[in-house]
């Protein structure tokens, strides 16, 4: 039982010269909230997208649950329990906020080729649906246009997509990206909420928030791991420091 | 709930209504030319319906649509020269042949996006155009005339025009029916969730591709459809039918009534005819007004006629409000 819930094992991916993931090993503990950190262009995003599926390695290995995905399509994996939040906000922004989180209750509520039934009054996907927007401070905004929320309510609106499915494990991109302080603190408080109940793979460039909420914390830089470890070791190594948390101190106010 | 009278649902009623008493108007005002029109205009309201479902709330932009009108037409216009002249082979085999085609197309053009999407499609149909353009027994270039409409049993006679037009009505009526039903259930939310964002639906645990190809098969078979009974209405068919002016025509009744609205592509379909009926009567060069006509809708008037009486109607309860 003590295997880890997503083991990276010698991952790699290269576009052209440029290596973005370079021969990565991480393991995410099961109920652990473990944080990856890096500079700007560390590969951070693009190791999500392999683990998510939506880009391949070239080499190396991810398990879920003990269960080899390398191969799986992003929504085989989904389907597994795994789910991922975007950094750019990616939301169905014509349809209105609960259609946006019944989509994904649907997506996991077996196949839909239901050509009949109006999918707006089933109850099966209506209710948990506003059940994660209510988890999320969303319930009021539920029946507007998603295109009409704040950024902030977009990245709210983003998790409660990704807790719709009931999944196991979130990936979570940057998701207090261009948050102003109060909806950071509301984000910390709501990711602390949750790891509770699941486990939790963060990329995040708050430090701060990283720090409050990480059991664990890995640290890319060039798509290496440079280190990885409880936060205070993190606080405490060298290379760390050396290679990112001093500069990102002076630059974390310009990352957004 | 009741359907409030708004203006959009006043002009849609008046329209339907219109529709099913245009038999009527035609006797009274003794133009026989009205029917026949209005036949058309039903038949590729039809055709424009099935586009809409992929178009507008599918977001795939198939530039080939009238491929399956052909295909639809040419299966009655060949079975009846074989001597084949029941409608219970002929349209089913149209309906397949449709599908099928659609199945083919779907699945390797659905790999691509954009401009892609829209040159394969064309591409797909032109070839279709040219094949049956190269068929010299059943008439080539010059298409195939067609003796006998498809018989039914008694007493349906495609041959009465007054019958043959609420054949026609019925058949538009029940499409735009299953289309609302489908788009509202949950393979229509895929749909419209992949129109929306499609790398996201995947990411949420859905195979777009798979909802994307059934729908472009259930829109090519519903104009199937609309060829088998275009065919039986001009008792002619030619690869004119496919050509891809003709898609471009179906494309133009969905943008202009309204994408992605149920009674958009009737209500741009009958615009679009009427308009050029009208315009074709006053000066040979009518589409020089039709152009500049489209050309506003498209730059003012997004969700085309349909989106303006929702438009309208928005004004109007703005109005009570104040």
């Amino acid at each position: 039982m003590s295997e880890p819930m997503l083991q990276v094992e010698n991952l790699a991916k290269r576009f052209g010269g440029i290596v973005a993931t370079d021969d990565l090993v991480l393991n995410v503990e099961a109920g652990e909230l473990h944080a990856v950190i890096g500079p700007n262009g560390a590969g951070k995003t693009t190791l999500i997208a392999q683990l998510s599926g939506q880009l391949s390695p070239d080499s190396g290995r991810v398990r879920f649950d003990g269960k080899d995905i390398t191969a799986l399509p992003m929504y085989r994996r989904s389907r597994l329990g795994l789910a991922r939040s975007f950094q750019i906000t990616s939301l169905f922004l014509d349809l209105s906020v609960l259609d946006n989180v019944a989509l994904a209750v649907q997506a996991h509520a077996g196949h839909s080729f239901r050509f009949w039934r109006n999918a707006r009054s089933e109850p099966d996907l209506r209710e948990p649906a506003r059940a994660a927007l209510a988890r999320v401070g969303l319930g009021e905004r539920a029946d507007g246009r998603a295109s009409a929320l704040s950024h902030g309510e977009h990245r709210q609106l983003e998790l409660a997509m990704a807790l719709a499915g009931s999944p196991r494990m979130l990936l979570l991109d940057e998701p207090m990206a261009g948050l102003g302080p109060e909806e950071s603190a509301r984000m910390v408080e709501m990711l602390r909420a949750l790891k509770r109940e699941l486990t939790i793979l963060l990329v995040e460039h708050d430090m701060e928030a990283v720090f409050a909420l990480a059991d664990r914390i890995t640290v890319l830089v060039y798509g290496r791991v440079i280190a990885s470890g409880k936060p205070d070791d993190i606080r405490a190594n060298a290379d760390v420091r050396d290679a990112y948390l001093g500069e990102a101190e002076t630059g974390a106010a310009s990352h957004g | 709930m009741t359907p409030a009278l708004t203006a959009r649902n006043i002009a849609i009623v008046a329209l339907l209504a219109g529709l099913l008493l245009m038999p009527v108007f035609a006797e009274l005002a003794g133009n026989r030319f009205l029917l026949t029109l209005f036949t058309r205009i039903v038949i590729l309201a039809l055709a424009a319906v099935s586009l809409n479902l992929i178009l507008g709330y599918g977001g795939m932009m198939s530039f080939g649509h009238a491929a399956y009108l052909g295909i639809g037409g040419y299966a009655v216009g060949m079975l009846a020269h074989e001597g084949v002249l029941s409608g219970f082979v002929q349209w089913p085999v149209a309906l397949a042949g449709s599908a099928l085609f659609a199945l083919i197309i779907g699945a390797l053009s659905l790999r691509t996006r954009g401009v892609y999407f829209i040159m394969i499609t064309l591409a797909f149909a032109q070839m279709a155009y040219y094949i049956f353009a190269g068929l010299a027994r059943y008439g080539g270039d010059d298409g195939l005339t067609i003796y006998k409409r498809s018989q039914f049993f008694n007493p349906i006679n495609l041959s009465n025009k007054v019958q043959f037009y609420y054949i026609c009505l019925a058949l538009l009526f029940a499409a735009i029916y299953l289309v609302w039903r489908l788009v509202n259930s949950r393979f229509g939310m895929t749909i419209q969730g992949a129109r929306s964002n499609d790398i996201r639906m995947r990411a949420i645990g859905f195979p777009t591709y798979r909802y994307k190809l059934v729908c472009f098969v259930i829109a090519g078979t519903m104009c199937g459809l609309s060829g088998a009974l275009l065919a039986n209405h001009t008792d002619f068919v030619s690869p004119q039918m496919m050509y891809w002016t003709r898609s471009g025509d179906l494309i133009i009744m969905v943008v202009l009534g309204g994408m992605g609205s149920p009674f958009g592509p009737l209500i741009g379909a009958v615009a679009l005819l009427v308009l050029e009926e009208v315009l074709s009567g006053i000066t040979e060069y009518w589409q020089i007004i039709l152009g500049p006509l489209l050309l506003l809708v498209v730059l003012f008037a997004r969700g085309g006629i349909d989106g303006l009486l929702v438009k309208l109607q928005g004004k109007e309860r703005a109005k009570v409000r104040s």
